[in-house]
């Protein structure tokens, strides 16, 4: 039963879509047998689908309605086919029978309420359906016979299917001109000619109901009907018809307002789809060098242009941490802020002042640029500036925690996102099968890039293949568990070794900072930057070279090496940041002397101004002259933006040097060289991505560290992503050459994200350290004057909220409180780590299971075939002593023995087996092929069938299956 | 505007904007794109609907499918006749299939159509050798062709009657993860 509403579902669908195949067979075979109607068998069977109809009617009531209204504008013609089917039907007669007792009873019914006139249109209605999905069901039935059919009868075959298709053409001709058919009326259908002109006006409102249902239906089909596999005339006649259809019942539904809405709805909908249409396309249209990153992964792949994508996205993050500074710190104290000159802080010092504006000064962003709005050391503590009385240095401190949780908010969504990605399609069930059907990209428009492409892929199969033998082969397992332990410790020893030599070079520069930088060679007060490159450049060289100890497939050496490449930078990083603390605590010290030397010298000043003359104003002291203490937020500042501006600078030389020169020079030697450079040593230069994308990270690290102290940096990163976009963007498209080895971006993704991610984590660990527990200097910044640089907060919530809220928040940020909080969090994060733990797991399983079933259906299948092969070869070695004797032994009791029946019943085997549709019989020739037990079955064949050697080669096989059958013919 | 809406009747753009996903901009866009093949065959009046069909030759040669190893395949499936000639419907046709907006599912089947060289609706081991040499210009070995195929086939043949029907293909392809984007037809 359950198997008959599925298909009397998949029927209602495929009939009120209008046209599929089955209906072409049906009427196929009902011209057939028109003439030969058997119409007592038929009205049998039509009882007895009455009675499935009723039973089944409450089950799958919901889109029947349209349905019910076609089948009544075409009762007569498809009354009469079913009919006719039923003949046919009979002829298989094996479940006719048994549904009689229902049918009469479902007949008896049927009269009872005959007398009922609104009753009965519905019950018309309801004899309507069954016999549509009757039909339907036979239809199919039908359907699959007249294949098998079909692919026997080999002559036939051709004919047939023309003749099918010729039916397709007109098929819906056919079945709209069946109304017309009513001169071939049968005897016992006169009940139905009455309701079959319902004019819309008479109908019930229930009818009225079911009558917009069916409108909305047509629409539904209107709006999908560009999702249909059809061809174009095949949609354009749908079409037409559905909206003849809406057309004519549409006004029986609506009258006046109804309809009006609808209509209206029906607008609005369009008009959003429209808009919504036209917005997606403008958001592609804005997207920002769409068309160079396209460019360029048409000529190098997925994985460079994946780099630029990178820079792209972390262009956007640099573009609102420079909104945010910009917009909410910079702007706003420059506006509305005392101007320059004003006060102490924002005026260089008389001893400065003559070197101010020399080009080195700036460039070391001292003088001019030292005391501007790009350093903290500028910003004055005046709590609230100009007339929009703008909370200045809570806005400071809110935008450098804004632009901190900022990141950390995109950096974990786009790793989420990407995780996503990544565990809706499950690595390796589908790999080769993913590799073959979607490697091609559809847009590639240009015989370059299909070159590339070509090649790309054939080496991504290449490289699948080799993993595949790879994960294959068994190599020494201990062997390469020794070279890759003594690997890592070669690289531990190499990242002390740095982190050695950059601790002392850090020391002996503290030595010759205290000795004065004058009286020491050039390389001397450069030894840490050049030490880092040096160690930066050669390094990661270094453990390339040890990675080829460890034999690991190359993405997972990739990983290596990054991660490695990593640990040196972020040492760097680290040692770099701990001399800075060092001369931090120098700063303050020397703060401390400042302090204490101000108030003396403010004391003598005002003991001059007082003992020369009391009552004139006191003389106004420049505030050039005024001592002030070093400010050592504003060095860190400015540490981090040399930093910055050197690590542009050696990006862009190397990048002009190691690629361009080299790519001229090869380019242009090659002509007067004595070996050919561009395919020897030299060569053009690859883009190197990993070591790109970790730079653009560890510059970002560095911006978040900075960017509390120096509120220029995101411009300054901006400016910097903006050029080496278009500098890189050129670069790869002049001087470099597509990667030997293609690696797919999309896989190490996350891998850089989470490099992020730690690096995000590890540079505001600095800056949070120095913002909680280092006072903040007394004469500079937004925060002079206080204890912490947090205080801003309280001092806020003290002054400018009513006194209740600080209240509350005071009592809300008791230990009391806070600690059950984050208790509570903590427990919300292992719960949630535990169900999503259980989730995977689940997954995992669910996997597993689908797995094992599907090789268990596999085996199943291989034991029917084996099963079927094995019948076959039976009969087939009958077949040879005698024709009569192989008939006799085939013979099952409700099949014929002839050659169809044999392999309908292999077919059927099958089906049973596996519960599937049995494949046709095309399969029964190519299954020895290629599963392994038919070898093994193949000499009997032989045997049977004279003229084959037994040593017969395998590919014959096919043929020899069909050979027999041919001489039974 | 005036003069272009005499291609069509107003009728017939409103059907083809129901049967694709185009707008009727882009339906008269693509109208001169399929004109601009052969001038001299296509009239400029399409409201008498004209029985017009440009060989497979000149489909084959737009820029848009010159370079892709399955244009054969895609002209072959798309136009009327099966051969590749297409009439204006079927050219329209494909490339709503094709353009961003039509949905995995129809993408998918047609995806399916492409592979299925022998049109037996089965995607046998000759089709998936023919789609692997297309793809690779014949540069894999006998042996690595046949190993990617039972690869394939292995992988994504769930009755395993040894080749993909359109629902192994399917349950295949609408779990990768780059299927929406790489079969697709900018026009």
């Amino acid at each position: 039963m359950a198997m008959l509403i599925a298909t009397w579902k998949h029927c209602v669908y495929v009939f009120s879509t209008g046209l599929e195949d089955e209906v072409d067979t049906f009427q196929e075979e009902h011209e057939r047998e028109r003439h030969r109607g058997k119409r007592r068998d038929g009205e049998r069977a039509k009882k007895k689908k009455r009675g499935n109809g009723e039973g089944r009617k409450r089950a799958s009531r919901a889109g029947r309605e349209e349905e019910k209204l076609q089948a009544r504008r075409e009762k007569k013609g498809r009354r009469k086919k079913s009919s006719s089917d039923q003949e046919a039907e009979g002829r298989e007669g094996d479940e006719a029978d048994q549904p009689t007792t229902k049918s009469s009873k479902a007949a008896k019914t049927r009269k009872n309420v005959k007398n009922e006139k609104t009753r009965k249109v519905e019950k018309e209605e309801k004899e309507d359906e069954a016999d549509d999905e009757e039909r339907n069901r036979k239809r199919k039935k039908k359907h699959g016979s007249n294949k098998k059919e079909e692919n026997v009868e080999d002559g036939n075959t051709v004919k047939e299917k023309a003749g099918e298709v010729k039916k397709k053409k007109h098929k819906k001709v056919v079945e709209t001109s069946s109304e017309k058919e009513t001169s071939e009326e049968e005897d016992n259908e006169e009940e139905d000619s009455e309701e079959k002109e319902v004019r819309p006006e008479t109908l019930t409102p229930e009818e009225l109901e079911m009558l917009k249902e069916a409108v909305d239906e047509r629409k539904k089909l209107i709006q999908g009907l560009r999702g249909k596999p059809w061809a174009m005339k095949k949609k354009l006649v749908t079409l037409r018809e559905s909206q003849e259809f809406v057309d004519k019942y549409e006004g029986a539904l609506g009258k006046g307002k109804g309809r009006k809405l609808y209509a209206y709805k029906v607008m609005m909908t369009k008009k959003w789809m429209k808009f919504k249409r036209d917005f997606e396309n403008f958001k592609t249209a804005c997207i920002p060098w769409e068309m160079k990153i396209k460019e360029i992964e048409s000529h190098f792949g997925s994985s460079v242009a994946s780099y630029f994508i990178f820079l792209r996205w972390m262009y956007g993050i640099n573009m609102i941490l420079f909104c945010l500074t910009f917009g909410l710190v910079m702007v706003p104290e420059a506006l509305m802020g005392r101007p320059y000159g004003t006060i102490p802080r924002k005026t260089v010092p008389r001893a400065e002042a003559p070197s101010a504006m020399d080009f080195a000064v700036l460039w070391d962003f001292g003088g001019y640029a030292q005391y501007s709005v790009l350093f903290y050391g500028y910003y004055n503590n005046q709590r609230a500036i100009g007339w929009l009385k703008f909370r200045m240095p809570l806005s400071y401190f809110l935008v450098g925690v804004g632009t901190v949780a900022y990141s950390y908010m995109v950096v974990i969504r786009t790793m989420a996102r990407n995780a996503n990605e990544s565990g809706v399609g499950d690595d390796n069930s589908f790999n080769f099968s993913w590799k073959m059907f979607t490697s091609w990209d559809y847009l590639i428009g240009n015989p370059e890039t299909a070159d590339n492409k070509f090649a790309s892929i054939t080496t991504i199969f290449k490289e699948a293949i080799l993993e595949e033998q790879e994960s294959r082969k068994d190599d020494n397992i201990h062997l390469t568990r020794f070279l890759r332990v003594l690997a890592n410790f070669l690289v531990l020893c190499c990242l002390a070794g740095s982190g050695y030599l950059i601790y002392f070079v850090v020391r002996r520069s503290q030595k010759f900072a205290l000795d004065g930088l004058e009286n020491h060679t050039w390389w001397e007060r450069n030894e840490v930057n050049m030490v880092m490159s040096l160690l930066g450049m050669f390094c990661p060289m270094l453990f390339d070279v040890i990675s080829a100890l460890e034999n690991y497939h190359p993405r997972v050496a990739l990983q290596w090496q990054l991660g490695r490449i990593f640990a040196l930078f972020l040492g760097n990083l680290y040692t770099f940041i701990i001399a800075l603390m060092d001369e931090i605590n120098l700063k303050r010290e020397e703060e401390n002397i400042v302090k204490f030397n101000i108030t003396t010298w403010e004391a003598s000043h005002y003991n001059i101004s007082a003992s020369e003359n009391s009552t004139s104003p006191p003389v106004t002291i420049q505030p050039a002259d005024v001592p002030r203490g070093p400010c050592w937020e504003t060095m860190v500042g400015q540490e981090f933006v040399r930093l910055i501006i050197s690590d542009t600078m050696t990006t862009y030389i190397t990048l002009l040097i190691g690629d361009f020169l080299r790519a001229v020079l090869v380019r242009f030697l090659n002509y007067c060289w004595c070996w050919d450079l561009e395919a020897g040593f030299p060569s053009y230069s690859e883009f190197d991505v990993s070591g790109n994308v970790l730079g653009l990270i560890f510059n970002q690290g560095m911006i978040w560290m900075g960017a509390f102290y120096a509120p220029c940096l995101p411009a300054l990163n901006l400016l910097r992503l903006h050029v080496s976009m278009y500098l890189q963007c050129w670069a790869v498209m002049c001087c470099n050459v597509p990667q030997e080895r293609v690696f797919k971006a999309s896989g190490s993704n996350n891998f850089y994200m989470a490099m992020l991610l730690v690096i995000l984590f590890l540079s505001t660990l600095p800056a949070i350290y120095t913002i909680v527990t280092i006072p903040p200097s007394f004469d500079c910044g937004p925060f002079s004057g206080k204890k912490r640089m947090f205080d801003v907060i309280q001092e806020t919530l003290e002054s400018d909220f009513p006194a209740w809220f600080s209240k509350v928040f005071s009592s809300a940020s008791n230990p009391g409180l806070v600690l059950p909080f984050i208790l509570l969090m903590v427990l919300a994060i292992y719960y949630l780590q535990s169900t999503s733990k259980s989730y995977k797991e689940a997954n995992v399983d669910l996997k597993k299971k689908l797995q094992t079933q599907n090789e268990e259906n596999k085996k199943k299948n291989k034991l029917a075939a084996l099963k079927a092969q094995m019948d076959l070869e039976e009969a087939r070695k009958a077949a040879s002593p005698s024709a009569e004797h192989q008939k006799n032994n085939n013979a099952s009791p409700d099949q014929e023995a002839d050659e169809e029946e044999d392999r309908g019943r292999s077919q059927r085997m099958y089906h049973s087996k596996n519960g599937r549709s049995p494949p046709p019989h095309r399969h029964y020739g190519q299954l020895p092929a290629t599963r392994a037990p038919v070898p093994r079955n193949y000499p009997h064949g032989n045997q049977g069938s004279a003229g084959y050697l037994p040593s017969f080669p395998r590919e014959n096989e096919a043929r020899m299956h069909r050979v027999p059958s041919l001489q039974r013919h | 505007m005036g003069n272009k809406q005499t291609i069509f009747t107003a009728q017939q753009l409103d059907s083809y904007q129901d049967c694709t996903y185009f707008t009727r901009k882009e339906i008269l866009r693509l109208f001169d794109r399929y004109r601009d093949l052969a001038p001299q065959l296509v009239p400029l009046d399409y409201t008498c609907q004209p029985d017009v069909k440009l060989p497979y030759e000149l489909i084959g040669s737009m820029p848009e499918l010159k370079d892709n190893p399955f244009r054969q395949r895609i002209a072959e499936v798309f136009s009327d006749d099966g051969e590749g000639n297409m009439t204006l419907d079927d050219f329209l046709d494909m490339f709503s299939v094709m353009s961003e907006m039509a949905p995995r599912d129809l993408k998918a089947y047609y995806a399916f159509k492409i592979y299925d060289f022998n049109n037996d609706d089965f995607l046998c081991k000759s089709d998936l050798e023919k789609t692997l040499n297309k793809l690779t210009r014949n540069e894999l070995t006998e042996d690595e062709v046949r190993m990617v195929c039972e690869k394939v086939i292995d992988e994504s043949d769930l009755d395993n009657d040894g080749r993909l029907s359109l629902e192994d293909f399917q349950t295949m392809i609408v779990r990768a993860p780059d299927f929406l984007s790489t079969f697709h037809i900018r026009i």
